[in-house]
């Protein structure tokens, strides 16, 4: 129970809270970076395979291109459009076949990097879009490679989105792993759940809130100064 | 379905209307749209058989440029320009040395750390035709490269494609829906309507060739009149202070000659003129009149 003349009480919610921020920058770390690969590759296929795009014909056939197109595109409509709680739960099985249990930091990447890539793919399918056709012209009248349109044009020029569509996918990811964190997923959700939520302690539950919104409003900052920095437009 | 054949060093321009078929044209010439038949070569190339690494390979032979440049914003203009010779597989000082060179012929040096962002029109374009050129084409396609530009900046950047053609030896395509641009800098030129060439050669046997569409176009002399007297058109090059054709003409022949119209255009910098007359009298005065004109080294077109 929470005792708060015990002398070490402040140190323990100190302790207990920077523990589960740990956790938290752990599981959203993690979840991050396979959400940038993953969510990039998407995104770009998702733009790519169209009908005259530069992958509309992947390996010569069209037909691939249409079906990868489709595929994706259902994918991720069906990852945007089942709420998060539910699609935890779903995931369940999935989890422990992948990692052996669906409890701890390590479990909870796995749905938030199921969740995390499809948003992250839309919002770079977006960035990717308002790249001018004409620049992609430009570049295959130069004779460049298909790789080097990709990452050298399209990728490039959507840099600044891409840091936009980051910092909100960082926000969301936080958002999230607070969630798997109520159902034993650790980390600051794991916190205000089992201490502030439980125990009623309202210490933990405001000192886990605080420190929520300090680091969305940082990385939301920063996402916001990386695309003014980096746009040149 | 047409044929087009550019003689090497050439300026060749492509004019008509919205919807001709100008922009599929030039697009055939690197490969960027494939003809249904029909084949395109270039500098010994058949550019319609050529795929992958041939395909890429060729591209660099042949420089483009865009009527809204096309540049990346997210690079400066010197890496702008090195986007062109990563493309070729330039080293990294090479790659340097080469922008740098190159945007001094463009008249750019001291905006190589800019941003596209930060130039002028005129100032991208030169960017467009650095980026082009960088890779050493023989040839360079100027696909609207002026459309968007004002009046005076046009003429800044076809003087510049005009010197870089002669220094470099570059042979231009280029399409258009503006009559100044033929004007200025074009040595042959082709009239383009419905997807097929209606007309093409050298500008200038244009110019002196009965009922030609460029002609028409570069001198444009409105509807004609109802007349109760025949009408001629002559075509001038260089303004005959010395000659006093018409005054002459009148004289002469004893005809009260009427001017209904008169278009005097600089065309490769020379001041060339058509001027529509009324010529009454019978058959044979007209007939001597317009053989007169014609002994005097005049291109005379007889309209009515
Ligand atoms: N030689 C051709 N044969 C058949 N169709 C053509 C030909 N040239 C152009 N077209 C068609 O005509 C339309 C207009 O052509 P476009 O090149 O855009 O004209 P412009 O650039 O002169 O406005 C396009 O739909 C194109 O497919
Ligand atoms: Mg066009």
């Amino acid at each position: 129970m929470i005792d708060r003349n015990d002398p070490y009480f402040w140190a323990d919610v100190l302790d207990t809270i920077l523990k589960g921020a740990g956790e938290t920058f752990y599981t959203v770390g993690v979840s991050l970076l396979l959400t940038i690969v993953f969510g990039l590759a998407v995104g770009v296929l998702l733009v790519t395979t169209e009908a005259g795009g530069l992958l509309a014909k992947p390996f010569g056939s069209r037909l691939l291109g249409i079906a990868l197109n489709r595929v994706l595109d259902v994918l991720v409509n069906m990852g945007r459009s089942i709420p998060f709680i539910i699609l935890m739960i779903l995931l369940i099985p999935f989890t422990r076949l992948l990692v052996g249990s669906f409890i701890g930091p390590t479990a909870a990447i796995v749905p938030l990097t199921i969740a995390g890539v499809p948003f992250f793919a839309r919002l770079v399918e977006i960035g990717i879009r308002e790249v001018p056709t004409g620049l992609v012209e430009a570049a295959q009248s130069l004779g460049a490679t298909r790789w080097t349109i990709l990452t050298k044009v399209l990728v490039a020029e959507a840099v600044p989105a891409l840091a936009l569509g980051l910092s909100t996918t960082v926000v969301g990811l936080i958002g999230y792993s607070a969630m798997v964190g109520a159902v034993g997923g650790g980390g600051l959700g794991d916190v205000a759940f089992r201490y502030g939520y439980q125990r009623y302690s309202p210490e933990y539950m405001f000192g886990v809130v605080i420190l929520l919104v300090l680091l969305v409003q940082l990385f939301q900052s920063l996402g916001n100064f990386a695309a003014r920095r980096l746009s040149h437009r | 379905m047409l044929t087009l054949t550019l003689e090497r060093g050439e300026i060749f321009g492509v004019v008509g209307q919205s919807g001709a078929g100008k922009s599929t044209l030039i697009r055939t010439i690197n490969s960027l749209e494939q003809p249904d038949s029909g084949s395109v070569h270039v500098a010994g190339r058949d550019m319609t058989s050529l795929a992958g690494a041939e395909l890429r390979q060729a591209r660099h032979d042949i420089g483009m440029i865009f009527q809204h440049f096309n540049l990346l914003s997210s690079r400066t203009v010197r890496a702008n320009v090195e986007l062109s010779l990563e493309i070729t597989g330039a080293g990294r000082s090479e790659r340097r040395r080469r922008a740098l060179e190159i945007l001094e012929l463009v008249g750019l040096q001291g905006k190589a750390a800019a941003y596209p962002a930060q130039l002028s029109g005129g100032q991208k374009q030169r960017v467009g035709i650095a980026r082009a050129l960088a890779s050493n084409p023989t040839v360079l396609l100027s696909y609207e490269a002026t459309s968007a530009l004002d009046p005076e900046t046009t003429r800044q950047i076809l003087d510049l494609i005009r010197q870089l053609s002669k220094d470099l030896g570059l042979t231009v395509l280029l399409i258009t829906h503006e009559m100044d641009v033929v004007k200025r800098i074009c040595d042959s030129a082709a009239v383009m309507s419905e997807g097929r060439i209606l007309e093409q050669g050298p500008v200038e046997k244009l110019l002196t060739t009965e009922k030609s569409l460029l002609g028409q176009a570069l001198f444009p002399l409105g509807e004609i009149p109802e007349t109760s007297g025949s009408v001629v058109e002559i075509t001038f090059t260089g303004i005959p202070t010395d000659r006093p054709v018409i005054a002459q003409l009148a004289r002469q022949h004893g005809l009260d000659v009427g001017i209904l119209g008169a278009a005097v255009e600089t065309i490769h910098g020379r001041q060339t003129g058509r001027t529509r007359l009324e010529l009454p009298g019978d058959e044979g005065t007209v007939a001597a009149a317009v053989a007169d004109l014609r002994s005097q080294g005049l291109f005379v077109e007889a309209i009515k």
